[in-house]
């Protein structure tokens, strides 16, 4: 047995041992689900929370950040097999979220001992959350027209404008945002900086935004004379595009695994919608033009599984190909060609709002349909990201946009 | 798929350096011009014998083929790693009837005598065989040939008439369904020499090789028959399901091709003063040729990997490999001479030979739209 063989053996008894059985076969275990924390946290259930406490104890939280800043000090290979195991029982991570997934290892890319040392450990123990301060009512597709602005005053940078679409911003203690450090400069991808802030600093308003689904995860960060000392720089000043970039890869291959969910899923459960909405318990589902359609979306999702796996693969034996551009792009697509057909079957029960009529599940899934339709927008639309694949992977020349 | 593990989907170093070399190879030796030329000399035999025998000296007819036929006793993985290549110059040798029909049909269903006594030949390139399933008013479906199998002193006699036959005005021996009973049927091997065997040449659009096969009062022994009378069915499928998965590297090759040679035509190609790539309209539908083609290769190799490793998983793969494959090598077809403009459309030009490549591979071991019905079937819906 090699070593990493060895390994995976023990993650699998420890995360088999350990995690509670009510999580089984819950979650994709993606980046993004399951225990998020943070000091404004209300999760009750006491699963998920001894859940949470026993990957602190393992340090399996963050498994490959270094031990000093909370992490299990593992390879990015035994990571990614314990996360592959916590998903072959379908258990979400003991603690997930951007801090995780996205802020944390653009802090070990990019920070100083000093940054890391204060924000990792928080962030490897569930204690602190962040969010992301990217967009901007005037820079959403056209990120770099951004125009938050930081002025130095002496050790402090003092910030006056407006973030859009920062997720649970209201949940969060902690962004970290791109401003405008110098607008003199000559294009507007330069001079901009990353900046972190404490969400409790005095000059904050944070106000949530209602989407069609009835869902607010997004809100509006309005900073009002917001002063930060200026150590809350990361990495070079006016180069923070750089980070920012590398922070939106991470970005788009983290919502495209976290959409994958457990293989087969989407299939079943427009199957199982196809049988209650339309009284067919077992056997074919009796119009051949809808069964195809099915047909097709479980084939799409196999499809996108077996690519996922084949980009891991391609990861773990050093040489990562040009597909994981390709995961957000799929992935939104599949997602939403699921939700379509689920309320495809469930005909005019899938209509209902609240009260009698409908049951939960339908209510339910009305709302999740309505919130698939943002994820072929956020996080680099569906067209940024062609235009991506279409200049980096097959080398198109520029165009007018 | 499993929920624990993927299968494997990446080539080993070998497999990688038979990538490389049969890449090189076929794109020196094998260009996809071939099919005009040998369409407009109306060639006798419609590909080069020559060139198989090289492969055969090369290894790669027999890589699937065990030791003791003489073949190199790898896998299935193996042999459509070679089958991607080929398919990216649309080559019109005899892989699909030789290697992916008659040989499955041997491995899987030949008795003993059967393998011993033609498998040597196809790893050497000497033999082909040809299947013959198709019939007037069949319609893709194999399930019911009209061809019978009358019982006679000491074996069968075969009548009916097959049509489409791939390789079958070349082929050394052709298998041919026949109905055996009202409901079943089997598959006998016919030497096409023989009496009562009628041989006539067709020719198609997709610069394949194809020929009509006429049956009158065939006698074959009862050693003729491949695998169980009554069982032709079952071995005719499993056959079609290994031929799926290889005719659908074929196409992934292909496409792959036909978009490469349309990527590079839109950087070159100006008007409006700027290259035509340069056009957003454009870009972001090369990306979705882009995009087939990458979830078509994951579930390309699963299938070739399954015959190898996991034979329960293969009806479901080959299924699905099968209709993306066809979905994927017709989308990039489409846009290939779409994007190419108005020489896409002549015959001067390459590009047409691919659009007319997936319109029969479409065709063949089921339309997407079957493979769909059947997926849906094994899922339980």
């Amino acid at each position: 047995m090699t070593g990493l063989e060895a390994f995976r053996a023990e993650a699998r008894a420890w995360v088999r041992e350990n995690a509670p059985k009510s999580l089984w076969e819950t979650s994709g275990s993606g980046p993004f689900e399951g225990y998020w924390g943070g000091s404004k946290c209300e999760e009750t259930d006491p699963d998920l929370l001894r859940w949470r406490d026993l990957g602190i104890e393992k340090s399996w939280t963050a498994p490959a950040w270094p031990e000093q800043y909370g992490g299990g000090g593992l390879s990015r290979e035994q990571e990614n097999i314990i996360h592959a195991e916590m998903k072959a029982i379908g258990v979400p991570r003991p603690v997930a979220g951007q801090g995780l997934a996205m802020f944390g290892p653009v802090l070990l890319d990019y920070g100083n001992d000093a940054q890391r040392a204060q924000h990792l450990p928080g962030i490897a123990r569930g204690e602190v959350r962040w969010c992301q301060g990217y967009s901007e009512p005037n820079a959403g597709s056209d990120l770099a027209n951004l125009q938050l602005r930081a002025v130095r005053d002496g050790d402090e940078l003092v910030l006056n404008g407006q973030k859009i679409w920062t997720s649970h911003a209201d949940l969060s203690d902690w962004i970290y945002c791109l401003a405008r450090t110098d607008p003199n400069a000559p294009k507007k991808q330069m001079g901009i900086s990353v900046v972190l802030v404490d969400l409790d600093t005095p000059g904050i308003t944070v106000r949530r935004i209602d989407l069609i689904s009835g869902y607010s995860p997004f809100c509006e960060t309005f900073f009002d004379n917001v002063r930060v000392p200026t150590a809350n720089l990361v990495g070079t000043e006016n180069e923070g595009w750089t980070i920012a970039k590398a922070i939106l890869g991470h970005e788009r291959s983290s919502i495209g695994r976290s959409i994958a969910r457990q293989p087969g899923s989407a299939q079943r459960e427009v199957v199982a919608r196809a049988r209650k909405h339309l009284a067919v318990p077992e056997g074919a589902i009796p119009d051949p033009l809808l069964r195809d359609e099915v047909a097709s979306l479980g084939m799409l999702e196999e499809a996108f599984h077996l690519t996922l796996a084949r980009i891991q693969q391609s990861a773990e034996s050093g040489t990562p190909g040009p597909e994981g551009s390709i995961t957000k792009i799929v992935g939104s697509e599949l997602k939403q060609r699921r939700f379509e057909l689920g309320m495809q079957v469930a005909g005019t029960q899938g209509l209902g709002w609240e009260g009698p009529g409908f049951d939960a599940d339908d209510l339910q899934y009305t709302r999740d349909w309505l919130r698939s339709r943002a994820s072929t927008i956020e996080g680099g639309s569906s067209e940024i990201q062609k235009n991506i694949v279409s200049k980096r992977v097959l080398g198109l020349p520029e165009g007018k946009k | 798929m499993t929920k624990d593990r993927a299968p494997f989907l990446l080539l080993n170093e070998e497999q990688k350096m038979l990538a490389k070399t049969a890449h090189e190879f076929i794109r020196e030796r094998a260009p996809a011009a071939r099919i005009r030329a040998f369409r407009d000399s109306r060639d006798g035999v419609g590909f080069s014998r020559e060139l198989w025998s090289e492969m055969a000296e090369l290894g790669w007819l027999g890589l699937q083929i065990p030791e003791r036929y003489e073949g190199m006793g790898l896998g299935f993985f193996d042999l459509a790693v070679v089958l991607e290549q080929s398919g990216r110059e649309l080559m019109p040798e005899p892989f699909v009837s030789t290697l992916l029909l008659g040989t499955q049909a041997l491995l899987l269903g030949g008795s003993e005598e059967q393998k011993k006594a033609l498998l040597p030949g196809v790893a050497a390139g000497e033999t082909l065989i040809a299947i013959g399933y198709e019939e007037a008013g069949s319609r893709g479906d194999a399930s019911k040939p009209v061809t019978v199998a009358k019982d006679s002193s000491d074996g069968f006699e075969l009548s009916g008439e097959k049509l489409q036959v791939l390789d079958g005005h070349l082929a050394d021996r052709i298998i041919v369904s026949a109905a055996t009973s009202d409901t079943g049927y089997a598959l006998f091997l016919v030497d096409p020499t023989q009496s009562g065997v009628t041989v006539i040449r067709q020719s198609r659009m997709d610069g394949l090789n194809a020929a009509i096969v006429r049956l009158e009062r065939v006698r074959v022994k009862s050693d003729a028959v491949v695998g169980g009378l009554d069982a032709g069915a079952a071995l005719l499928g499993a056959v079609f399901d290994r031929a799926s998965v290889g005719l659908a590297a074929q196409m992934l090759g292909a496409s792959e091709q036909a978009f490469t040679d349309t990527v590079d035509y839109i950087k070159e190609r100006e008007q409006f003063g700027v290259p035509i790539g340069s056009f957003q309209a454009l870009q972001h539908r090369a990306v979705s040729v882009y995009t087939d083609i990458a979830l078509t290769r994951s579930v390309v190799l699963a299938a070739a990997r399954a015959i190898d490793e996991s034979p329960d998983e293969v009806p479901r793969l080959a299924s699905l490999a099968k209709a993306m494959g066809s979905e994927t090598f017709m989308h990039a077809a489409k846009e290939a001479i779409q994007m190419h403009g108005g020489i896409g459309v002549t015959d001067a030009h390459d590009i047409g030979f691919y659009m007319k490549r997936a319109q029969s591979t479409y065709m063949t071991f089921g339309m997407p739209s079957q493979h769909r019905r059947r997926w849906a079937e094994l899922h339980g819906y």
